[in-house]
């Protein structure tokens, strides 16, 4: 790898063993460049989720390192977001967070953005924060198993969104869908 | 009202009526941000411990506003270093907080009355310090809304975004502490332990049951605070009955209003 990749890379794996109170995953090494969607792909437990925990801080790094680049900005979608009970908040208060451009967001997310986060079914919520991350001006969005509870014309409306990013962002991206890596992934990382 | 003036009047009520206002505005706006984090318990938890703080000033000989908000403070940091969500440190401070003021009442003298008093609430004993400090943190509050609203809710809607980028997230955090220990405090002494709770508490948990967006939760939860407030304040004063409990009993019947809301779905509670 030259001097030149080596300063584009958003962020650079090596050898990384994390976990929580033990290592549960690693060695991995990866680089994630600009442009590409970088999916990690491996069974159940392999400790996907928990490598993109490591790279926000959430969990710990027991040997290796994960370098950054020093203008990388993250926006998470975790696995399973929690929907708060009863909080009187509208789709598009959520996506102002972010400051999203809202006529760059699907159609299918426009019934949502008047609707209170109490009315909102699991699926519904996970949409809208997979689109807040997408939206968000960060370089790199991970996205953890952003199908799970998600209809087919949903799916169809994320994977339009994550077709349209740019070359200076890059997506990571965990999912048991074989296919949806297959189809949005332009590399894959396979965990044992 | 026989035989009392206008001054009169004022003199004895105004500052208690003043005080009682502001914390009325301030305290249901903290509390949608308490329900935000999930710690509508807090208000409870550290109003005890003020109160034990304040009983704890009179075997000390040191000013009582002071001995509440260094127990409060304290009670604050210890729930910060251990960052755990939840109400269980709550009530494990409610109900040490609760015994220590009885039982420092108990062995000091005047604690019985004092203690008493910030139990119950003891509006019209409020001084112009305590007015001054609930219009500084009020100030202090709607200051900071801008800024401290959106950290807030990134935090609890994308938990690890300030680790994920590297940005430190105890400036907010310590921003929202350095508010609620003097609301706390003041409402606390001026108003009463459970009554100031009730402030904390009811006015947010009745707007979010009515309303469909954030910034119009915070509106109705400080429209609920100050309109149950002056209600309870005349009331109590032409009927003379205890402002603390009738507070907190009005309060209490403004629940009624959730039954009007819009339908929740599961996530109601």
């Amino acid at each position: 790898m030259n001097s030149d990749t080596q300063a584009l890379t958003l962020a650079r794996f090596k050898s990384v063993c994390a976990g929580y109170r033990r290592p549960i995953v690693g060695p991995v090494s990866f680089e994630i460049m600009p442009g590409e969607i970088l999916g990690l792909s491996g069974p159940n437990g392999a400790g996907k989720s928990t490598l993109l925990k490591a790279l926000t801080g959430v969990a710990r790094v027991f040997s290796g390192t994960i370098e950054r680049r020093p203008d990388l900005s993250v926006a998470h979608h975790r696995q399973r977001p929690e929907l708060p009970p009863e909080l009187p908040l509208k789709g598009r208060e959520l996506l102002a967070l972010f400051k999203v451009d809202l006529s760059a967001m699907p159609l299918l997310l426009t019934p949502l953005l008047d609707k209170p986060l109490s009315e909102f079914s699991g699926g519904e919520f996970q949409f809208l924060q997979s689109c807040a991350c997408l939206g968000s001006n960060s370089n790199l969005v991970i996205l953890d198993e952003p199908t799970n509870n998600l209809d087919v014309q949903a799916i169809e409306a994320l994977s339009g969104l994550m077709d349209c990013v740019g070359s200076d962002r890059s997506i990571l991206l965990v999912s048991h869908e074989q296919s949806f890596l297959s189809r949005h992934c332009t590399r894959l990382v396979e965990l044992a | 009202m026989d035989g009392i003036d206008i001054a009169t009047l004022r003199e004895l009520f105004i500052l208690p009526f003043l005080t009682g206002l502001v914390l009325a505005v301030l305290l249901p706006l903290l509390g949608c941000y308490l329900r935000l984090r999930g710690e509508w318990l807090a208000a409870l938890g550290f109003s005890h411990i003020a109160a034990a703080g304040s009983v704890l000033g009179l075997p000390l000989g040191l000013p009582t506003t002071l001995t509440a908000t260094v127990a409060t403070t304290l009670a604050a940091l210890a729930n910060a270093l251990i960052a755990r969500m939840g109400n269980s440190q709550f009530a494990l401070m409610l109900v040490l907080g609760w015994a220590g003021a009885l039982f420092l009442a108990a062995n000091t003298n005047q604690g019985e009355v004092i203690s008493e008093g910030l139990l119950r609430g003891q509006l019209y004993f409020s001084t112009a310090g305590h007015l001054v400090g609930a219009l500084i943190t009020l100030a202090g509050f709607l200051l900071s809304l801008h800024w401290l609203n959106r950290r807030l809710l990134i935090q609890r809607f994308f938990p690890d975004y300030y680790a994920a980028n590297g940005r430190t997230n105890w400036h907010h955090e310590l921003l929202f502490v350095v508010l609620l220990v003097p609301a706390v405090v003041l409402g606390t002494l001026a108003i009463g332990a459970l009554p100031a709770f009730a402030l904390f508490f009811v006015p947010a948990w009745v707007a979010f049951g009515l309303v469909r967006s954030w910034k119009h939760g915070l509106w109705l939860s400080a429209i609920i605070g100050a309109s149950v407030y002056l209600l309870a304040f005349f009331i109590a004063l032409l009927m003379n009955q205890p402002f603390g409990p009738l507070l907190a009993l009005l309060l209490a019947l403004t629940s009624v209003l959730r039954l009007v809301g819009p339908i929740k779905g599961q996530n109601s509670y």
